[in-house]
């Protein structure tokens, strides 16, 4: 285990009315690390990825970021320190590209010139055209488009750790890809910690160092790929296998070497 | 003469900077604190389904109130709340025109700014204000720069069905005291001027539709984050503002207000004044078409400075009697009681004009009746017809009373469509005025009333309090008394009946005084 916890759930649990939603689950995310959280819609993921920033607040248990119990730290601070990364971008549709990706700078009276140095920055990473794309309108932009945005404001504040609710989930295959690669280099070429909500289990075996699964609330398994495989429990196993099986029937039917 | 050319079409156009600035001011005002109250509410209810369904209830309510109904009763409201403050804090204020008709238009433009202010906040996507939160806002930050800025197309619609809807109720203050665009139509519905009538509508349907255009820029500017549209729209409406307000600044409040009722004598009357305190060098204002009550009480207020009333009218309605005495009594009593209220009664203009019951001369001789009381036998196969007040004041109670009238069916009217409706047989008897020219014209008679049910309703002069040591004034207006008679004033309303250039108030007022000073 790498030294330093950025993240640490110990026995957290949320219910909504009957449905508990996250039970009694303990993970811990050391600094540097990617994690995925896979599981189906209704398993519990992304109430547990939201109980780290407290845009939801546990019911028991123990959360604590970068060693500090979030209980104690001011929900909005807690929240300009750390990247969240939308499902569908969750641009703001009123605001310019640019104002989107400055918005937590601006929150934290940063100067509008750093902030438009900043939003520069932010946009060369994420490698969308400065001149073109700066003074849009999100609903001018394509999907893949809006999600680079979207990372980009995420890091606007320099966090140190990034929070991605199914980041990827509703773009085309290719875009998915290409933007799956590119952040994950991102995060090594920044030194992020990463949490990442994902049903698919391909991207999460593609792009974390670590998996953690959920079903119904519970934390079934937890550890690389590798370590999953070794797994007792049938149905991370039928998650892994899945994978596979689909590589196999791909091998299959498409000619060797992939491409036409 | 042609339409076009008619010389009222000048005369209305010469009231237009004074009606116009005093819509668009009231309408101004009504609609900001319309506003200043909807908006706050509607952001403070936005989170809290149960008052925002007691909110939205309360202003459907008020919508449903006529707007005319809703004007009439913030004026005995604010009087109410004036005769408090008098006796808690020493302070009082007008309850007459601008205040009242401002509060009950901006009442009126709640709804719609509430509905779509809501409506706006409640429609935002819960997952850009999850974003909000995410990205680190404070719950005010999330609504100054997130809530609002993506629900304020949706309000400015609001805003502006607002602004359409109080300009057009706004024409209705005029009973009130508030000068507008209304002055037009009251004038030209009580005069039988068309051209009042058709200007006054035209003007507040232009104005109306100016601002809705204007807002409609704005809007859309604001929908499609257009700034150059909702710029100009901005800039269309402090225009539209600016030159409908900057002609009616800096008059000078010092005039003399001759008040009017709604009737057509009422507006030559004040015509009349006006002309003679002008003609001695004295700045004059006529502010007409004054509801019956609130007329009185803003001369007590000293809102208007003087008017014409009638001597029976007072004695029933301010003295609550509801005996008769003999004419020279009644005046002298009615004198008395009025300086208790620091009411100068100045003296009579010389007529009469008083109710009475009126049908068709040949159908009163082919009956054989000349007085009420033959009336009375044949009244039980007839119907009666009479303004929107005689029949439920006490000369009608005491009518009924004195004569044992019991008519088929009772109907009110427009004063100046009952002569039409009696001589064309749609009803029987009507309850006219005896210095009405329309008996004359249509060949009806008033018929007699020999129980005296009726009191004596002398044409009197009566000036404000702040006015009764005003030795220039009542100088000015000395010569009037006692020198217009019943045939003379009878000859004045037929004129002010009339449907052409002639008939306007002001022509039949330079008439009227050209005839007792010749």
């Amino acid at each position: 285990m790498p030294s330093k916890l950025a993240i640490s759930y110990a026995h957290v649990t949320k219910s909504f009315g009957p449905l508990k939603a996250v039970d009694d689950v303990s993970l811990d995310i050391a600094e540097g690390e990617f994690v995925a959280i896979v599981g189906g819609s209704g398993s519990g993921k992304t109430t547990l990825l939201r109980l780290a920033n407290r845009l939801i607040e546990a019911d028991g248990g123990t959360i604590t970021v970068e060693g500090e119990d979030v209980q104690n730290v001011d929900p909005v601070a807690l929240r300009r320190r750390i990247g969240y990364v939308f499902q569908a971008g969750g641009l703001f549709p009123h605001l310019s590209v640019a104002d989107n990706i400055g918005i937590t700078p601006r929150l934290q009276g940063v100067s509008a010139t750093d902030i438009a140095a900043r939003v520069d920055e932010l946009l060369e990473l994420v490698q969308l055209d400065r001149a073109a794309h700066r003074d849009r309108l999100p609903e001018a932009l394509s999907g893949g488009q809006r999600q680079r945005v979207g990372v980009a404001r995420a890091l606007a504040a320099k966090p140190r750790i990034m929070l991605m609710d199914e980041p990827f989930g509703a773009l085309d295959p290719l875009t998915r890809d290409a933007l799956g690669e590119d952040f994950r280099d991102l995060h090594r070429k920044l030194g992020l910690t990463t949490v990442m909500i994902t049903h698919d289990m391909t991207e999460a075996i593609l792009l974390a160092d670590r998996i953690a699964v959920m079903r119904a609330g519970t934390l079934l398994a937890q550890g690389t790929p590798a370590e999953l495989s070794k797994s007792g429990d049938a149905y991370v196993l039928e998650l892994l296998r899945t994978p596979r099986r689909q590589v196999e029937r791909l091998n299959a039917l498409l000619p060797q070497g992939g491409g036409a | 003469m042609s339409f076009f050319t008619d010389p009222r079409w000048g005369e209305a156009l010469s009231h237009l900077p004074d009606y116009l600035g005093n819509h668009v001011r009231v309408s101004l005002a009504a609609l900001a604190l319309g506003l200043a109250v909807s908006l706050p509410l509607a952001i403070l209810t936005r989170n809290r389904p149960a008052p925002r369904g007691m909110l939205l209830a309360f202003a459907s309510i008020v919508q449903t109130v006529p707007g005319l109904a809703l004007l009439a009763l913030f004026y005995p409201l604010l009087l109410l709340a004036a005769s408090v403050t008098l006796a808690w804090f020493g302070v009082s204020f007008s309850a007459f025109g601008f205040l009242p008709a401002m509060l009950a238009l901006a009442l009126y433009s709640m709804l719609p700014v509430l509905r779509n202010g809501i409506t706006g906040l409640n429609g935002i996507d819960p997952a850009l204000l999850e974003a909000a939160k995410g990205v680190g806002m404070t719950a005010r930050q999330s609504l100054l720069m997130v809530e609002l800025p993506l629900a304020l197309p949706v309000m400015m619609a609001g805003i502006r069905t607002a602004a359409v809807w109080v300009i057009g109720t706004a024409t209705l203050s005029t009973p009130i005291g508030q000068t507008s665009l209304g002055n037009y139509i009251f004038a030209g519905l009580q005069t039988q001027n068309w051209v009042f009538v058709l200007f006054g509508c035209l003007a507040s349907a232009l104005l109306a539709l100016a601002v809705d255009e204007l807002l409609g820029l704005i809007e859309t500017g604001l929908r499609q984050r257009r700034r150059l549209r909702a710029g100009l729209g901005a800039i269309g409406i402090a225009a539209l503002v600016a030159a409908t307000l900057v002609p009616t600044l800096g008059r000078s409040s010092q005039s003399y207000v001759v008040g009017a009722k709604t009737f057509a004598e009422q507006y030559v009357l004040s015509a009349l004044l006006r002309d003679r305190l002008q003609a001695a060098g004295l700045s004059a204002t006529a502010r007409s078409g004054l509801g019956s009550s609130v007329i009185f009480e803003a001369l007590k207020a000293g809102d208007i400075d003087l008017y014409v009333d009638y001597s029976g009218t007072l004695w029933a309605n301010q003295l609550h009697r509801t005996d008769i005495k003999p004419r020279a009594e009644l005046l002298a009593e009615l004198k008395t009681a009025l300086a208790k209220e620091n009411i100068t009664l100045l003296g009579e203009l010389g007529f009469e004009n008083a109710y009475a019951l009126v049908m068709p001369r040949r159908r009163a001789e082919a009956l054989g009746i000349r007085s009420i009381a033959d009336l009375a036998a044949h009244t039980s196969t007839m119907s009666i017809a009479g303004d929107y007040e005689f029949f439920s004041r006490p000369e009608w109670a005491a009518l009924q009373k004195a004569y044992g009238l019991s008519f088929r069916a009772q109907r009110q009217m427009q004063p100046d469509f009952m002569y039409a409706a009696v001589a064309s047989g749609e009803v029987d008897v009507i309850a006219g005025y005896t210095s009405d020219g329309l008996i004359a014209k249509y060949d009806l008679v008033a018929l007699n009333d020999p129980r005296h049910a009726i009191p004596p309703y002398d044409a009197i002069l009566l000036l404000a309090p702040k006015r009764a040591g005003d030795e220039r004034l009542q100088a000015a207006l000395k010569p009037l008394l006692g020198k217009i008679d019943i045939a003379t004033m009878r000859e004045a309303n037929l004129r002010a009946s009339g449907n052409d250039a002639n008939s306007s108030p002001d022509a039949v007022a330079k008439w009227l005084w050209g005839k007792i000073n010749p």
